[in-house]
């Protein structure tokens, strides 16, 4: 990757978190902490990685994005608008009634591929589609993003094993490891040891990255589609909440939208940080 | 009909034999088992289509969110379990991942009901018909013989969104023939009869058309429906038989409690309310037992459904 290339997906990243925080603001709820977090996956995926089209979001031989902490769709539907599956007016649409643009993501908009809210079903959604793919034989990608504290659910677990018995090499699983969940810090809710372990022992591949290293995450995306023969997860850690400084890594920000005053104080924050790329 | 010859089949084998033909006829058709292939009869499938089964063992979650993702990619998929499980163990997933999602996935429960026998309590599926049909684009379909269970499988395949298909253990009569129609979501109407009217499904439906027989005998005009779809309802044959007999006895071997009977007593109860009598599991678990003793220990037997008839003309007009 070129130099400038990051530096203008970084500057892509602040842009998105503006527009996170102003859809927040608007809507008077949604998931602050989780939809930050996870913005550079989201950047690098989508302005990097991703083989799809915007004007044909059903394109047959698409990769498939899958947000399984369907609570970070503020994210998603702003790089959505960013890449230009819809207009960007419909994200000050967001939460109220007659938007498509739901307070968790349902099929329907253009570029959502599954609707999602309850967690930990959409690795075991991944898999099928990478059955289904494999059998027309489309070599498509299936990202699957996860939230840290979603691994709690049982069925992530099932799923895991079904994708390395069938070996699909096809699917890249994606932890926003953000460390927090609604009632704290994950070591202490529900202690989860060390990720890469476990789905090594689950017989993934597992790639560590910093998730908030654009330049970093296209580099494991890259060594991921490598692997043959067995699936991979990429543990990405990142802050809950990244990018404003009062936000960050705190739990009591994960359900909760900034009020007008915080709003502002966050994109005068984001704005410097935006100045601060050159 | 009461001939002792009668063709005995279980309705499961009914499913495995309409999935032969799917496999054949309709290369999008896949199928999923949660470990148990042999008992759900999903593994006359494999046997012949390797390429298109998915073991899964012993995971519900997952195989009904796999069978998702497979739809989402032009898939029929079949994911096949014991009806407890698939409608229970699974039931947010079924909800989310497919429901509101309106994918075309067939969800089949097996092993439904007492009739199961000894297993007991955990393995006997008294709720499926409740807690699917309370799903908005659901489709449920309870097939009364292996002939019609046969049909159902087919014809799910060709509806698009969710279906779920409830089929027995035991071996039970064919009661319906090949020239008979059957088409999800349009009641079969198996007598005709002015005094009261007996909507049954599943394996109830034999039961019922005994009853009705007997009924005859003492001079009481039975109707007969066999509503093998609870859901998307036939409204239309419900009403009639409202209108027209001014009583009705539902029988299911189900839970009365949101059940099929539930779902007529909704349309009975907005459009011509008269008498109903429900006869089925009263909100309560199944027991370990010969199915043909619980039978009677739960109160499904013919006479049970004679008595509910009767009770039902009484009530007429008070």
């Amino acid at each position: 990757m070129e130099r400038l290339n990051i530096l203008e997906l970084d500057k892509k990243a602040i842009e998105i978190r503006k527009d996170v925080l102003k859809m927040l603001m608007i809507a008077g709820s949604g998931h602050t902490g989780g939809s930050l977090s996870s913005v550079d996956i989201l950047v690098a995926l989508y302005y990097h990685k991703l083989k799809n089209d915007p004007s044909n979001p059903l394109w047959n031989e698409r990769d498939r994005f899958l947000l399984s902490k369907g609570h970070g769709c503020p994210a998603l539907y702003a790089v959505l608008a960013h890449k230009g599956y819809f207009s960007k007016d419909l994200l000050w649409t967001l939460r109220k009634l007659g938007s498509q643009l739901q307070g968790h993501p349902q099929i329907g908009l253009a570029g959502v591929e599954i609707s999602s809210g309850s967690l930990g079903q959409g690795l075991s959604i991944a898999n099928g589609i990478a059955l289904g793919l494999r059998m027309d034989k489309i070599v498509s990608r299936v990202y699957c993003l996860m939230g840290d504290g979603e691994t709690n659910e049982g069925q992530v677990w099932e799923a895991a094993m079904t994708a390395a018995h069938y070996k699909l090499d096809t699917v890249c699983g994606i932890i926003d490891c953000n460390k927090l969940q609604i009632d704290g810090f994950c070591c202490e809710v529900k202690d989860p040891g060390i990720h890469k372990h476990k789905w090594q022992e689950f017989g993934w591949n597992a790639i560590e990255v910093n998730g908030h290293d654009i330049a970093g995450l296209i580099d494991a995306f890259d060594q991921a589609e490598k692997v043959k023969g067995k699936p991979t997860m990429i543990i990405a850690h990142t802050v809950k909440g990244k990018g404003v400084s009062f936000i960050e890594n705190k739990a009591e920000w994960h359900g909760v939208s900034p009020k007008k005053e915080e709003y502002e104080e966050a994109i005068r924050e984001l704005d410097e940080a935006l100045n601060t790329i050159k | 009909m009461t001939d002792q010859k009668m063709k005995m089949a279980p309705t499961r084998d009914g499913f495995g034999r309409g999935l032969l033909k799917l496999g054949k006829e309709n290369k999008d058709v896949v199928v999923l088992s949660a470990d148990l292939t042999e008992s759900t009869r999903a593994a006359w499938f494999q046997k012949d289509y390797p390429e298109r089964f998915f073991g899964m063992g012993v995971a519900e979650q997952d195989m009904l969110c796999t069978a998702a993702g497979l739809a989402l990619t032009g898939k029929i998929p079949f994911a096949c379990t014991f009806g407890v499980f698939a409608s229970g163990r699974a039931w947010d997933q079924i909800r989310i991942s497919i429901a509101y999602m309106k994918l075309n996935v067939k969800i089949v429960g097996t092993h439904a009901g007492i009739s199961v026998g000894p297993d007991g309590a955990t393995h006997q599926a008294l709720e499926e018909i409740a807690l699917m049909r309370i799903l908005p684009n659901m489709t449920v379909v309870v097939p009364c013989d292996a002939l019609e269970a046969q049909r159902a499988t087919v014809e799910a395949a060709n509806v698009r969104g969710p279906v779920y298909l409830r089929f027995g253990r035991a071996s039970i009569p064919v009661i319906t023939r090949e020239e008979d129609t059957f088409k999800i979501g349009k009641a079969n109407i198996l007598r005709a009869g002015k005094d009261v009217t007996i909507i049954a499904c599943g394996q109830m439906v034999y039961e019922a058309m005994l009853a009705c027989d007997e009924l005859g005998k003492e001079g009481i005009s039975a109707r007969l429906i066999n509503l093998h779809t609870p859901k998307p309802i036939d409204r239309d044959a419900i009403i009639s038989a409202a209108y027209e007999t001014g009583a009705i006895v539902t029988v299911e071997e189900h839970t009365v409690l949101g059940g099929m009977g539930s779902a007529v007593a909704e349309v009975v109860a907005q459009v011509r309310p008269v008498p109903i009598k429900m006869v089925g599991i009263q909100d309560r678990f199944g027991v370990s037992g010969d199915p043909d003793k619980l039978f009677e220990y739960f109160g499904l037997t013919p006479k049970n459904i004679m008595i509910a008839a009767k009770e039902a003309i009484a009530m007429k007009g008070k």
